[in-house]
């Protein structure tokens, strides 16, 4: 069951990785800054998991 | 026009780092605040629970346990703080002990943080503070406020529905974190499953006799000023509550442990040991769902006017009025429990007495304050300070 749930969690946390790309890549190519700081919002609670401090 | 475009982008991003730093600073100082005990000179000995069970060593969970041992035989008591570390008299009580107390006869095991892993973490948007601080006769020593649950960085994922092992029952997907819900535990589970599957393996191998878990309670949850107890421990538990009515000027119930619900301290240590096991409820204003601000003041002094409103709508199963629930009279009430626990035990068990000295009972805690027990770790010798 540990192994399984370690497996788990390394695949989320590679999938939280996946998406702070992909946040930062929708922040470049955007022109609009309304949605710059709408990417940038959503990307602290990400940043935080990723780094494991919440 | 492309310049431009950068430079907004770069400050919009730098807005977020400068958001995202100082909380992550915050959460990075909750999770490692280092906590002093300065252990009393009746601690005998100080051993981690992962030497009882290999899997917990070195992990979040692998906390300390204060062994203090009289110079005669007696009965093995265990004293479990911090079950849920967002009810800090379950933690300062047993501080207190650790720091104060001397074993005359029999032998006292201390737990102060039981799932320390819950003691780093703050429940997701409930506002709370991160810390607290009592006021000491040397200055103010700060404790970290914690969660319900284990942290998640220690354990995740939840499954949909938790399966307790080994009764089969099913509770909520989130319990699968709460200690209390987890015994008596099992070698190959989760981490908090490891935690009192090494719990469960000191109570066992330490051959002890009685459990006493402690905790605190929102004023609308019917299980409160109680102390909760296997049917091994009903007679005990029961002389607990009638003297420390009668004498002590605090009102204190017995409830028996019900046989169907699992995972809880005072229904599988029963079960699963020789041990009686009791488990012992304090009020605290704080977990009320109808409390109102939720900050340090109210989680020490226990005033809260909208939990006095909801009992006078008859919504409280335990008394409150503008003087609150302050933390003195809360650790006081346990402090009390355990030691008349002791005293209770030893009239049964003339053969096998446990003796402890040097803790103050209820009216003494309240007269002088928790911070008059705790000691300086800055004046103390560096052998005796550990951290939790």
């Amino acid at each position: 069951m540990s192994i399984l749930t370690t497996l788990i969690s390394v695949l989320y946390y590679a999938f939280i990785a996946f998406i702070v790309v992909l946040i930062l890549y929708n922040l470049i190519k955007t022109k609009d800054w309304k949605k710059e700081i709408i990417y940038v919002v959503i990307l602290i609670p990400f940043l935080l998991r990723l780094l494991m401090l919440k | 026009m492309k310049k431009k475009i950068f430079i907004r982008k770069t400050l919009i991003l730098l807005a977020g780092v400068a958001l995202t730093f100082p909380a992550g600073v915050s959460f990075y100082r909750h999770r490692h605040l280092k906590e002093p005990v300065v252990i009393s000179s009746g601690v005998t000995q100080v051993k981690k629970l992962g030497d009882y069970f290999d899997k917990i060593r070195g992990t979040t969970n692998d906390c300390n346990l204060y062994f203090l041992e009289g110079k005669e035989p007696g009965a093995t008591m265990i004293v479990i703080g911090g079950t849920h570390p967002e009810e800090p008299a379950g933690r300062l009580a047993p501080w207190i002990f650790a720091e104060n107390a001397h074993i005359q006869k029999g032998r006292l095991i201390l737990v102060l943080s039981a799932n320390r892993s819950a003691s780093t973490v703050t429940r997701p948007s409930g506002a709370y503070p991160q810390d607290f601080t009592i006021p000491t006769d040397w200055g103010r020593q700060k404790f970290r406020m914690g969660d319900r649950w284990t942290n998640p960085l220690d354990q995740w994922p939840d499954p949909e529905v938790y399966i307790h092992y080994p009764s089969g029952q099913n509770l909520a997907y989130v319990d699968i974190r709460n200690l209390n819900r987890v015994w008596p535990g099992r070698a190959n589970g989760t981490l908090t499953e490891q935690t009192t599957y090494a719990l469960m393996n000191v109570i066992r191998s330490e051959k002890v006799d009685v459990v006493i878990d402690l905790h605190e309670a929102e004023l609308q949850y019917p299980v409160i000023n109680t102390i909760v107890a296997h049917e091994k421990g009903q007679d005990l538990a029961t002389l607990v509550s009638m003297t420390l009515t009668d004498f002590e000027g605090f009102k204190i119930g017995t409830e028996f442990s019900p046989k169907n619900l699992h995972g809880l301290s005072h229904r599988e240590i029963g079960d699963h040991s020789d041990a009686i096991s009791l488990l012992c409820e304090a009020p605290e204003p704080f977990l009320d769902a109808t409390r109102g601000i939720t900050n340090r003041k109210q989680l020490l002094e226990g005033k809260d006017e909208f939990v006095v409103k909801a009992g006078e709508h008859g919504l409280l199963f335990a008394p409150i009025d503008s003087t609150g629930w302050p933390i003195d009279v809360r650790v006081g009430r346990h402090t009390s429990t355990i030691l008349q626990t002791f005293e209770s035990w030893n009239e049964d068990h003339p053969d096998k007495e446990i003796i402890c000295n040097s803790v103050p009972r209820y009216a003494e805690v309240i007269k002088n304050g928790i911070g008059h027990y705790l000691k300086n770790p800055n004046t103390a010798q560096t052998k005796k300070i550990f951290y939790e």
